[in-house]
């Protein structure tokens, strides 16, 4: 027998398949979402412009200011992963020249274009007028905007964040930010849409982000309950949906985060746990953190092997990388431009290596969680190399068990459920056995 | 007696241990891993089932003191008794099911042509199955696949030619019923397989029959004696499928930890290079398991990456290592990747470089990758123990000793012939710990 | 490499001599001439920095000797570099951390990561973490080149930089040390441009294996006896008559980081191609002209940085027409007939310039050729065969 790991998929028993289940919010910001994708496509015909913009650093309510429609090229990509789209766009930019050893978000984003350029909703996707590039946190992000650049002209402008290379934000990288801000990005802004800016307008929708960024940080930190009402990682990714893309400053969000509160609020004092897809987890065996992105093509699958085994993510760096909100930060009306500057500067892929080891460690602490689990992105170098330094690190310093899993996110190639099953289910083991015996001796 | 049973479902071999109340090994087992994994654990079992009967009789028959100084022998002589009945029972069933297979539209007018060769090829291969089981006789394999099929490929062959009928067509029909008949499990045979080999053996050393009853009664108590199979836990790659509960079902990573444990109570950190995968694990005073890790998504540097070498070179796998000890010279590998070492390989070759010192420098890069492995989870802690089916390959094992000294000073390497049974081990001895230690029973599948 | 095996006995012996030289540094990966460097007077202290730039003149002016490390090569064995890395992430920073967990850049008083890639990035941080009592700094540059923007910003991390180094050394960096460190260092890159242009005149007479060893001394040598060193060795080379071939002129583009092994940049060469260009080191070409030595200095570096320096796939390209121009002029410059394409593995900005580049070497039709590698590639047969089949079709082109 040569070939085990493809003979063995999960067994999956032949029932019918169950309704997923998701919580009233989770339903609340797929229409959102999906209402996105819709002004995209009918933006042009609206006459109004579009943005295409990063996650991390994105300025959202500095491009609602000029009424320009916002193009997200990350949760584009991931939306095709989860409907399975991304394997045929990753091949076709493989074939249209593109190395098999770079990121999947930019193939599968540049294979979509080359295949007609289809939003994942089935909409189309019209070309972006502005190709905002927030370089916050990944090297890749320049390359993919100049790649896009290349092929379809789109003007671009570069909002270079400069990285935390010692574990700081000093005033001169502040102002370096907040120049380019004022002197490039809002002179673009303004170009290219039509609209002068108006600051006070930015205040405005800065007062909604900050209701909304205060109902999020006290969502993802209802996780110190035990049982964790939520699940920080694979859950969360539903909770960061609206604030991390095009939504944070706009009251629709606002009203998200309040009705998604008063769930998990209600959540925790009937003491439940998280819901997942195959409905509420009842009994919570292992808290963990989580380092890196998920990976989208199999995330249902992915999921299903935490809580198959009682596994709740309690804090997760992920749902950090559209912006560290749990130590404090808030947008700023009273000082908007530089609120969005200090922002950029903050997100998670932008902090260094200590800052990161610092943070899961508090996180381990903080949440009282077993151990941490690293899944390892192909892709994401600016996540994953490194990581077995974090791993080592982090297990020194809280004395707590780290894992180590690998996979892509949306390249299906890379994801061998056997191979990850199989370490997670080790390491829960573990954990496990390390309590039993902390329980004898 | 109650017996404790672990179960080490690999990707290409299935290993089983049992263990006593004492925790002493009474017996191992072995068989290929197949494509029905139920069958495989099953057939494990078994054989170590009957391995165990043989340590019994050994035990039983050393205290009577019947056959003295010729225990041995004749334990030897009735195992390959006991594995020659064993064999001719399959034949007979391989022989049904292969006449089953050929009838039918398939095989249209040629049909009879098939059947009367078939009769012939089992009727040599009935003739030849006594002299596979003489002393000393040389099997490629003790997995009835490998056997049957050498054996049916020559004399079906030779029938073919004879008889004008189409090779292929025996071919053919061979692979069909193998399939079945490898994975039927005979386990209602095996107590009338060696009352009749224990009639063999001593025909076949008709001195020890003159002591007939002094030997035929220890061996008979053992046969009326029930092995319980009292807990039974499964582990290893395939474990998902074995027929379990969950609370029967552990990682490979703890039970090889444990198991490595077992063998040497001072091991400290584990390192098993196996087909598919290369583990590192540290694991404490206990046994518990600290921490692991294993090779990435990328299989760099595991046994398979041996296999693809070998078949570059045209050699087999066991092969590699006694040429890579001829090597006289360090030559720098630099690939562990399965995709370019026959590239790198041929390259070396072509530059004039002596097969000898390249086998070297792969056994060296292959272990270079583990040492990586090693690291990461934690480095190297006396004593250290080396498991798995790279632990047998001496070249390996020569590589691995330099580079832990270079990097880690001296410190104990442990290397168990019986490594293999490394991760079933630890799985038994969960078994025990469940019932003796936890009070635990056995559960049915949930 | 056997040098007497090139030359002809009694002829070139100081050619022989300088290359020799050059090569026991390439293959020193003890850095034992920083150590003597360091050892010939006290209190000396040596600063590493890795690909692309990072401006050494700050270094220097610090009466710091600039090291620069490139990785391990394919003579040193990764043990516990891999430990931390995953398999799809390239070799440089494996190899590198293995020279500083086995202790050979102890002789390091501090390194410097510039932003290259997120995968250098995220090693200065673990160079913290591993190497407490080393000074480590990520250097960041601007990817927006106004001087009121990027070069202000720019201007302050230089000026960290220079305090920093400057308490590191005991005293301050003085305007006029760092003056005469960019005259210093004008002189090199001048010395630089001349092996260049030399080499693209008659590429026979310098082959690539030499100038890329003479380079190489560059990154472990004082910059004035490394510009001595370079002019020695242009004056040596002129003075043998070498045989002509009729090979095919390339630049090599895409080897900015991790270097490719001495056995590849020679098989280019056995393969039928003459390198009149290429991006090996180019810390020492970064800056294409003088930079001032009247004025701010620091001003002056950040002038010279945003609007007269190489580009490279680090580097963000501020409108789309200028992606390829560098490139397309060191073809044109060079009088190239093609351009070889090399990249390491997994390297991200390599890669994913690649395709960009391709396109606009296609527009103006560049014959062009691709390929990965690694620090430590161990088959060059693949790639002998690709470029010399390269070679032969551009000399079909130009013969048609």
């Amino acid at each position: 027998m040569s070939t085990p790991i493809q003979m063995m998929p999960p067994a999956a028993p032949k029932k019918p398949p169950a309704p997923v289940q998701k919580e009233d919010a989770m339903w609340l910001q797929k229409e959102m979402i999906n209402r996105n994708y819709h002004e995209l496509g009918v933006a042009h015909d609206q006459g109004r412009k579009i943005c295409a913009t990063f996650v991390p650093g994105n300025l959202n309510e500095l491009v609602m200011c000029f009424d320009m429609a916002r193009s997200l090229p990350e949760t584009n990509a991931l939306q095709n992963g989860m409907r399975k789209k991304s394997g045929k766009f990753i091949m076709d930019a493989e074939r249209d020249g593109h190395s098999e050893d770079v990121c999947t978000y930019v193939k599968s984003d540049l294979g979509m274009l080359l295949n007609g350029a289809i939003g994942p909703t089935g909409e189309p996707l019209p070309a972006p007028d502005l190709l905002l590039l927030s370089y916050t946190g990944c090297f890749t992000f320049m390359k993919w905007f100049e790649l896009v650049r290349q092929k379809y002209g789109c003007e671009t402008v570069m909002l270079h964040v400069p990285y935390q290379g010692d574990g700081r934000v000093s005033k001169a990288m502040r102002d370096y930010v907040l120049k380019q801000i004022t002197r490039e990005v809002i002179p673009a802004l303004e170009r290219v849409s039509g609209v002068k800016f108006d600051i006070d307008r930015l205040r405005q929708y800065m007062r909604e982000s900050v209701k909304a960024e205060e109902d999020l940080v006290r969502v993802l930190q209802s996780a110190k309950n035990r049982p964790s009402p939520i699940d920080g990682y694979f859950g969360a990714v539903y909770y960061i949906g609206p604030m991390f893309t095009a939504f944070r400053g706009a009251p629709e969000a606002t009203q998200f985060y309040s009705v998604l509160r008063q769930e998990i609020d209600e959540r925790v004092r009937q003491g439940k746990g998280p819901i997942t897809p195959d409905g509420e987890l009842t009994e919570e065996k292992y808290r963990l953190v989580v380092e890196g992105p998920p990976n989208w093509t199999s995330f249902r699958d992915f999921w299903k092997m935490f809580y198959d085994e009682g596994a709740v993510v309690v804090a997760s760096t992920y749902a950090k990388v559209g912006g560290v909100y749990d130590f404090g930060f808030r947008h700023d009306p009273d000082h908007p431009l530089e609120s969005l500057a200090e922002y950029c500067l903050g997100c998670y892929t932008n902090l260094n290596f200590p800052q990161r080891v610092d943070m899961i460690c508090r996180y381990i602490e903080d949440y009282q969680a077993d151990g941490l689990l690293i899944n390892s992105i192909k892709s994401c170098n600016s996540f994953s190399a490194g990581q077995l330094l974090i791993l080592r690190e982090v297990e020194k310093r809280t004395g707590k068990p780290a894992a180590f899993v690998e996979s892509d996110l949306v390249d299906p190639r890379y994801f061998s459920a056997a191979n990850i099953k199989n370490r997670l289910e080790s390491y829960l083991q573990m954990i496990k056995q390390k309590r039993a015996a902390a329980a004898v001796h | 007696m109650r017996t404790f049973i672990g179960i080490d479902l690999g990707s290409t071999t299935t290993k089983a241990v049992v263990i006593d109340e004492a925790q002493r090994v009474l017996g191992r087992g072995i068989t290929n891993s197949r494509s029905n994994y139920d069958a495989a654990a099953a057939i494990a079992k078994q054989e170590a089932l009957v391995n165990a009967r043989f340590q019994l009789f050994r035990e039983a028959l050393s205290v009577s003191g019947a056959l003295a100084d010729r225990l041995e022998e004749f334990l030897a002589q009735l195992e390959r008794d006991f594995r020659l009945e064993q064999y001719l029972e399959q034949l007979d069933d391989l022989e049904a099911t292969c006449r089953r297979n050929a009838e039918g539209p398939r095989f249209g007018t040629a049909v009879a042509g098939v059947l009367a060769a078939l009769e012939e090829v089992f009727r040599r291969l009935q003739d030849e199955a006594p002299s596979l089981f003489v002393p000393g006789a040389n099997r490629k394999s003790d997995f009835f696949r490998d056997i049957a099929g050498a054996q049916y490929l020559a004399a079906g062959e030779t029938v073919a030619k004879e008889a004008g009928v189409r090779y292929d067509m025996l071919l053919n029909v061979f692979d069909r019923s193998i399939i079945e008949v490898e994975n039927r499990v005979y386990g209602e045979s095996i107590r009338p397989h060696l009352t009749a080999a224990l009639e063999r053996t001593f025909r076949a050393m008709p001195e020890t029959a003159a002591r007939g009853d002094a030997v035929r009664s220890p061996i008979q108590g053992i046969l009326d004696t029930d092995l319980e199979e009292t807990y039974v836990v499964g582990t290893g790659y395939g474990r998902a499928r074995l027929p379990f509960s969950k609370e029967h079902i552990r990682s490979e990573i703890l039970c090889h930890g444990l198991g490595a444990h077992v063998m040497y109570p001072s091991t400290a950190t584990v390192l098993d290079i196996g087909g598919q995968d290369t583990k590192a694990i540290q694991v404490d005073a206990n046994g518990i398991v600290e921490s692991f890790q294993m090779n990435d998504r990328c299989a760099a540097g595991c046994g398979r990456y041996l296999g693809y070498i070998a078949d570059e070179m045209n050699m087999g796998l066991h092969e590699l290592g006694p040429l890579a000890m001829k090597s006289t010279k360090t030559i720098r590998i630099n690939s562990t990747c399965t995709v370019f070492a026959g590239a790198e390989l041929r390259d070396r070759l072509s530059l004039g470089e002596k097969r000898e010192d390249i086998m070297a420098g792969l056994h060296r890069a292959i272990v270079l990758r583990a040492m990586s492995i090693l690291a990461r989870s934690g480095g190297i802690k006396n004593e250290f123990t080396f498991t798995g089916g790279v632990a047998k390959n001496e070249a390996a094992v020569k590589a691995l000793r330099q580079l832990v000294t270079e990097n880690y000073g001296e410190l104990t390497l442990n290397i168990n012939p019986d490594s293999i049974y490394t991760g079933a081990l630890g799985g038994a001895t969960f078994a025990w710990r469940a019932v003796v230690e936890e009070g635990r029973q056995a559960q049915a599948r949930s | 490499m056997n040098a007497s095996s090139i030359h002809p006995a009694g002829q070139g012996g100081a050619l022989q001599e300088i290359v020799r030289r050059c090569e026991a540094l390439y293959e020193d990966l003890h850095f034992e001439s920083v150590k003597r460097w360091k050892a010939a007077a006290p209190g000396r202290k040596a600063i590493g920095y890795m690909p692309v730039y990072v401006p050494c003149e700050i270094i220097h002016a610090a009466g710091m000797l600039p090291v620069g490390i490139l990785g391990g090569g394919d003579q040193l064995e990764v043990i516990q570099g891999d430990a931390y890395y995953q398999s799809y992430i390239c070799r440089i920073p494996r190899s590198t951390l293995e020279l500083g967990l086995t202790g050979r850049l102890d002789c390091l008083d501090g390194m410097l990561f510039p932003s290259i890639c997120d995968v250098i990035r995220n090693l200065s941080g673990m160079w913290q973490m591993m190497f407490k009592d080393k000074y480590v700094k990520y250097v960041d540059v601007p990817q927006n080149y106004r001087d009121d923007v990027g070069g202000d910003f720019y201007i302050h991390e230089m000026q960290v930089l220079r305090e920093d180094l400057g308490a590191l050394a005991g005293r301050p960096i003085t305007d006029e040390a760092l003056r005469a460190s960019i005259a210093v260092y004008n002189e090199n890159r001048r010395a630089v441009r001349e092996l260049y242009a030399y080499r693209a005149a008659k590429p026979w007479q310098a082959p690539t294996s030499e100038v890329y060893l003479v380079l190489r001394a560059g990154m472990v040598l004082p910059p004035e006896e490394h510009t001595a060193l370079v002019r020695a060795y242009i004056a040596a080379a002129d003075a043998l008559e070498r045989p002509k071939r009729d090979n095919a002129r390339v630049v090599v583009t895409g080897s900015f980081c991790e270097q490719p092994p001495l056995g590849l940049i020679k098989s280019i060469e056995m393969a039928g191609c003459y390198v009149v260009d290429d991006d090996y080191m180019l810390v020492l070409r970064w800056l294409l002209d003088d930079v001032p030595v009247t004025g701010e200095p620091l001003a002056e570096l950040s002038k010279a940085f945003l609007h007269r320096s190489a580009s490279t796939a680090s580097k963000y390209d501020d409108k789309r027409e200028d992606k390829g121009k560098f490139l397309l002029q060191q073809v044109k410059k060079s009088g190239a007939e093609g351009v070889i394409f090399a990249a390491a593995s997994f390297c991200d900005p390599a890669l994913l310039e690649r395709p960009m580049l391709l396109d606009v070497l296609s527009a103006h039709k560049i014959p062009h050729t691709n390929f990965k590698y690694a620090e430590n590639t161990g088959q060059m047969a693949p790639i002998r065969e690709q470029t010399g089949t390269f070679a032969d079709s551009i000399k079909l082109w130009s013969a048609a």
